[in-house]
C-alpha cells in the first residue's frame, strides 16, 4: 500500500473548488445544480432517518383499541362541525371583503393553494433552526414559499431539493419578517432568537401601543409571506429607562418544535404591480 | 500486498452513508450538542487504512455530501474534510504505531480543527449563534467513540475484504 505521490496538489484543487463553490453558493444561484444533484442522494437519508418515527406511528395506529378510535372519531367530528360553522361565516365575510375592496379599487387577495407536507428531519446543528420536509421540486415546491402549521406561520422554504426541501423557521437567529399587531395595526420587525420558543420585536419605540398577549400577524410586506397569517403572541413588554427601544419578546403561535405536518402556501397569482427590474431601469 | 487490486468501494460508500444517517437521526436538543462527527470518523478510518485510495478528493466529496445533507454553505464541510483527510494522509504511519489513547487524542484534535474550520465559514455567513468552544463537546464524544468505531469498521473491512 503505497501512499499517493503528492496529496498537496489535490488539496490545493479541493481548496480552490471549495472556495469557488462557497462564493457561488452565497452570491449567485449557480451552485444550485450541484445541490440539486446531491439532493437525490441526501433525501433518502432523511426519509430513512424518519422511518422509526413513521413506523412507530403506524404501529400505534394498528394497535389502538376500537374504543379509543371511536372516541377520536367523535372528537374529530365535533371539531369538524365547529370548523364548518366557522367556514360558513368566513365565506360571507370573504365575499363582503372582496366587495369592499372592489369599492376601494384595491386588489382582492384570494385564497392561496396549499400543499400538505410532513416534517422528516430537524437540523442537528443547535446554531440553526431548520426543518426538512418530504416535498420537493417534484411537488412544485419552490424557494421562498411560506410554510404554516395549523396554528400559524412556521417559516419559509430556503432550499427546494428534488425530493425534499429545507425550511428556515421564523425562530432562526438569521430570520426576520414584517408583522403587525392584529389589534391596532402597529407594524414592527419580528426576529428569531435561535430558541424554538423565542422571538423578539426589533426597534419598537417605547411609546408604541403593544401589550402582552397581542397577536402579531404577517403584513405581506417584503413579498415573501402572505398577508394576515398569525405568527406570534407577545409574551412580555419591558420598558427600560435610558434604552431607545422597548424590549418585547413573543412566542410563535405555530408549534414550531412539535408540529409533524405543515402546509405550504402557493401564491395563486402574481402581484398586480410588476416588480421593477433595476437592471432594465439602468439600461433605459 | 502490492498485488492486491482495490476492492470494496461500495462497502466504503455504504459505511459513509450509514454515518450520514447517524448525523441526521433526530435526537433531543441537549444530545445534539454531543453528537459525534460520524462521517468524519468513518472517513478518517478509511484514510488511515487505505491511504493510497482514500484521500483528499474523497474527503472533499464526502464533505460536499455532508453540506447538502445538513444544508450548510456548499463547500463548507468539503473544505474542512479535504483538509482533515490531508492531515491524516500526512500522519497515517504515525497513527498506526500510536497507542489507543494517543490515537484518541489525535482524533480529538483533528475533529476539533476540522469543525473549527467549518465553524469559521458558518460564522462568516452569519449562521452561528453559540460561541466556538461548543464544538469541543462533539470533538470529545468523537474521540471517545473512535476506538469502538474503529473496531466496528475493522470488522466490516475484514468481513467484506475491502482493500
Amino acid at each position: 500500500m503505497a501512499a499517493p505521490a503528492n496529496p498537496t496538489y489535490r488539496l490545493l484543487i479541493a481548496l480552490v473548488l471549495a472556495i469557488i463553490m462557497m462564493v457561488l453558493d452565497q452570491r449567485t444561484p449557480w451552485a444550485t445544480p450541484v445541490r440539486h444533484v446531491l439532493g437525490y442522494l441526501t433525501a433518502p437519508i432523511h426519509y430513512l432517518a424518519h422511518l422509526p418515527v413513521d413506523s412507530s406511528e403506524w404501529l400505534s395506529e394498528q394497535t389502538q383499541s376500537r374504543g379509543s378510535l371511536m372516541d377520536e372519531n367523535r372528537r374529530l367530528q365535533r371539531q369538524a362541525l365547529i370548523l364548518e360553522q366557522k367556514v360558513q361565516r368566513l365565506a360571507v365575510l370573504e365575499a363582503e371583503n372582496v366587495r369592499l375592496r372592489e369599492l376601494l379599487n384595491s386588489s382582492a387577495d384570494l385564497d392561496a393553494n396549499v400543499l400538505v407536507a410532513e416534517i422528516i428531519g430537524v437540523d442537528p446543528d443547535p446554531n440553526r433552526q431548520e426543518l426538512v420536509i418530504n416535498k420537493g421540486r417534484g411537488d412544485q415546491v419552490s424557494r421562498g414559499q411560506a410554510v404554516l402549521d395549523a396554528q400559524g406561520l412556521i417559516g419559509q422554504v430556503v432550499d427546494a431539493g428534488p425530493l425534499s426541501a429545507r425550511v428556515l423557521l421564523v425562530t432562526d437567529a438569521s430570520h426576520a419578517m414584517s408583522v403587525q399587531v392584529n389589534r391596532n395595526g402597529v407594524r414592527a420587525v419580528l426576529a428569531g432568537t435561535g430558541q424554538s420558543d423565542g422571538l423578539k420585536l426589533l426597534y419598537v419605540p417605547d411609546t408604541a401601543d403593544i401589550r402582552e398577549g397581542d397577536l402579531l400577524v404577517s403584513t405581506g410586506l417584503g413579498q415573501r409571506y402572505p398577508r394576515g397569517y398569525p405568527v406570534a403572541t407577545v409574551t412580555s413588554v419591558r420598558h427600560q429607562s435610558g434604552a431607545p427601544f422597548a424590549e418585547i419578546t413573543a412566542r410563535p403561535t405555530a408549534r414550531v418544535d412539535r408540529a409533524s405536518h405543515v402546509l405550504l402556501v402557493q401564491p395563486t397569482e402574481k402581484p398586480l404591480i410588476p416588480v421593477p427590474d433595476p437592471e432594465a431601469a439602468n439600461d433605459a | 500486498m502490492m498485488h492486491d487490486r482495490p476492492a470494496g468501494t461500495g462497502v466504503i460508500i455504504v459505511t459513509l452513508l450509514i454515518a450520514a444517517l447517524l448525523e441526521v437521526v433526530p435526537l433531543p436538543d441537549s444530545v445534539n450538542w454531543v453528537r459525534p462527527e460520524w462521517m468524519l470518523l468513518v472517513l478518517v478510518y478509511w484514510v488511515l487504512e487505505l491511504p493510497s485510495r482514500i484521500g483528499v478528493l474523497w474527503g472533499f466529496f464526502v464533505g460536499l455530501y455532508h453540506d447538502v445533507l445538513v444544508g450548510t454553505t456548499l463547500g463548507q464541510w468539503g473544505l474542512a474534510y479535504a483538509l482533515g483527510a490531508f492531515v491524516m494522509l500526512a500522519a497515517y504511519k504515525r497513527m498506526r504505531v500510536f497507542t489507543s489513547l494517543q490515537q484518541c487524542a489525535v482524533v480529538f484534535l483533528l475533529v476539533g480543527t476540522v469543525s473549527l474550520l467549518a465553524f469559521l465559514v458558518q460564522e462568516s455567513v452569519g449562521r452561528t449563534l453559540y460561541p466556538p468552544y461548543t464544538i469541543l463537546y462533539a470533538s470529545l464524544t468523537s474521540a471517545v467513540l473512535w476506538r469502538p468505531v474503529c473496531a466496528l469498521l475493522r470488522w466490516v473491512q475484514l468481513r467484506f475484504l475491502v482493500r
